[in-house]
């Protein structure tokens, strides 16, 4: 097995195993998740902040209905999307369990993720604003550029675990366990719309990265993605 | 039809959708999708004390108007006469798996020691109301009546009767049944319960959804087994649309 970062034929290595698996298992169960939760929205779409909120208290957001092709499953059946969405996020949590420690033990977030101090300086963050705007996303060295680093550290870092935890939060089975949550959120009902807000985020991630793997050139990407292996230069000129 | 990447994209998709609603149907996928459910039982169980506490409020964060929900009044002549009555001449029955089976009127479950709770109602739709329950501890009635040593789980009888013509039920397991916070309500905020929130009495679980807040109560049954209880998976909705018997999520 070759180390991230190893070159040969024009080909660097660039995902480990570990990163491979987990981003395709990761990929299955927050569709399922996306699909499932936009049936339970459709059970009750009305959003609130504080601890209560039903049909006669004031919404911050009504969502529209969303439908059938969007939710699972196609037609509305609220206790069969619950089913779905608990078996997948006992998938989703499993996947990070397994993924976290090792990003961090195999320095995947330290030499992948992490800004250095100078990539976050205005003026480069600036041109790699201009460089992207400009459909070039190559990187040298075939790292991650600034925008890209910033991306996945919100997701992973942000986004990820305030998914889980807000959804613990809706549990009142879990708030006999972990009242806490429920001040840190501000109330049962602002965690759902936290929980929601969240899933747009990813919702929103996943369309820019699946636009964003198109433009780069879809072959190198997604192949690096299965084998590891990504072609530095050649496939787009 | 001709391949171009839009079609194969929206063949990919369609095939996505389908494919999960055949899976959703196939009895055995059905079954490994449920484990995510037995998980969260198993798992929630585990971390819960035995007694651990739903959250309670103060008076200032009770909901302006707790939402009235499945059925508002029970159709038929006899719950419209007891209506009239004042439930008078209602009666709760504990049964089934006890030593010693009684009833009460709703006037003698008052006299009870009673609990007075401020507690959030979550519908499993994902709405919630923060009201104010008072009622009977079911631990005192359960200890009245004896529960016998094969006695697993609590049934209880409801007098509405359902769309699909079934009449309401539900269960919970003796964890629960025994817990401080479950109570036979009689009051919410202060006032005797309307027929809309289950006059005369209704069941508080606090630790799980509304589904499992079974109002109307006329009969608490103790069995051994909820295989041999209705449509054997423990309540009304569990029974018909395949909503989870552990609502603790």
């Amino acid at each position: 097995m070759p180390s991230p970062g190893t070159e040969r034929d024009g080909k660097i290595f660039r995902h480990r195993l570990s990163t491979r698996l987990w981003h395709w298992i990761n990929a299955v169960a927050v569709i399922v998740l996306l699909m499932s939760g936009l049936t339970i929205s459709n059970a009750h779409p009305r959003l609130y902040w504080g601890h209560y909120g039903a049909n006669f208290d004031a919404a911050w957001l009504t969502l529209p209905r969303f439908p059938g092709w969007a939710t699972i499953p196609t037609g509305y059946n609220l206790a069969l999307a619950r089913e779905w969405h608990f078996a997948f996020a006992w998938v989703f949590a499993f996947g990070l369990l397994f993924f976290m420690p090792r990003a961090v033990m195999n320095g995947h977030f330290r030499r992948d993720i992490a800004l250095g101090v100078k990539e976050v300086a205005p003026s480069h963050l600036w041109e790699d604003v201009k460089r992207h705007l400009h459909l070039n996303f190559e990187t040298p060295g075939g790292g991650y550029n600034p925008l890209q680093k910033i991306t996945y550290s919100l997701v992973l870092f942000v986004l990820l675990p305030l998914l889980i935890l807000t959804g613990l939060t809706l549990s009142p089975g879990m708030n006999a366990v972990l009242p806490w949550l429920i001040d840190l959120f501000g109330g049962r009902q602002s965690a759902r719309s936290i929980h929601f807000i969240c899933a747009g985020g990813m919702a929103l991630f996943i369309a820019v990265h699946l636009v964003l793997v198109v433009l780069a050139g879809p072959i190198n990407e997604v192949r690096s993605m299965i084998t590891g292996w990504f072609r530095i230069s050649g496939e787009r000129s | 039809m001709i391949l171009t990447r839009r079609n194969l994209l929206l063949t990919a998709g369609a095939g996505l959708v389908t494919g999960c609603d055949k899976l959703g149907q196939n009895p055995t996928f059905r079954e490994v999708l449920k484990l995510g459910e037995k998980g969260n039982f198993a798992i929630q169980r585990s971390l819960q004390q035995r007694s651990a506490l739903a959250p309670e409020f103060d008076r200032t964060q009770i909901s302006p108007i707790f939402r009235v929900n499945g059925t508002h009044v029970p159709a038929g002549e006899a719950y419209a006469q007891h209506t009239a009555e004042k439930f008078v001449n209602w009666r709760l029955r504990v049964e089934g798996l006890v030593a010693r089976p009684f009833s009460v009127s709703p006037a003698q479950l008052q006299q009870m020691p009673n609990r007075t709770q401020i507690t959030r109602h979550d519908c499993v739709e994902g709405w919630s109301a923060i009201g104010e329950w008072t009622g009977a501890p079911l631990k005192l009635l359960l200890d009245a009546a004896g529960l016998k040593p094969q006695a697993r789980y609590l049934v209880f009888h409801c007098a509405d009767r359902m769309g699909t013509g079934e009449m309401y039920y539900e269960s919970i397991d003796l964890i629960d049944a025994l817990h401080p916070q479950t109570i036979l309500a009689w009051a919410l905020n202060g006032q005797v319960l309307s027929v809309g929130h289950g006059a005369p009495v209704r069941l508080r679980v606090e630790r799980q959804l509304g589904y499992k807040q079974a109002k109307y109560v006329e009969r608490i049954e103790a069995v051994a087994d909820l295989s041999t209880v209705r449509g054997d998976k423990g309540g009304y909705w569990e029974d018909g649309s395949g909503y989870q018997w552990y609502a603790g999520i």
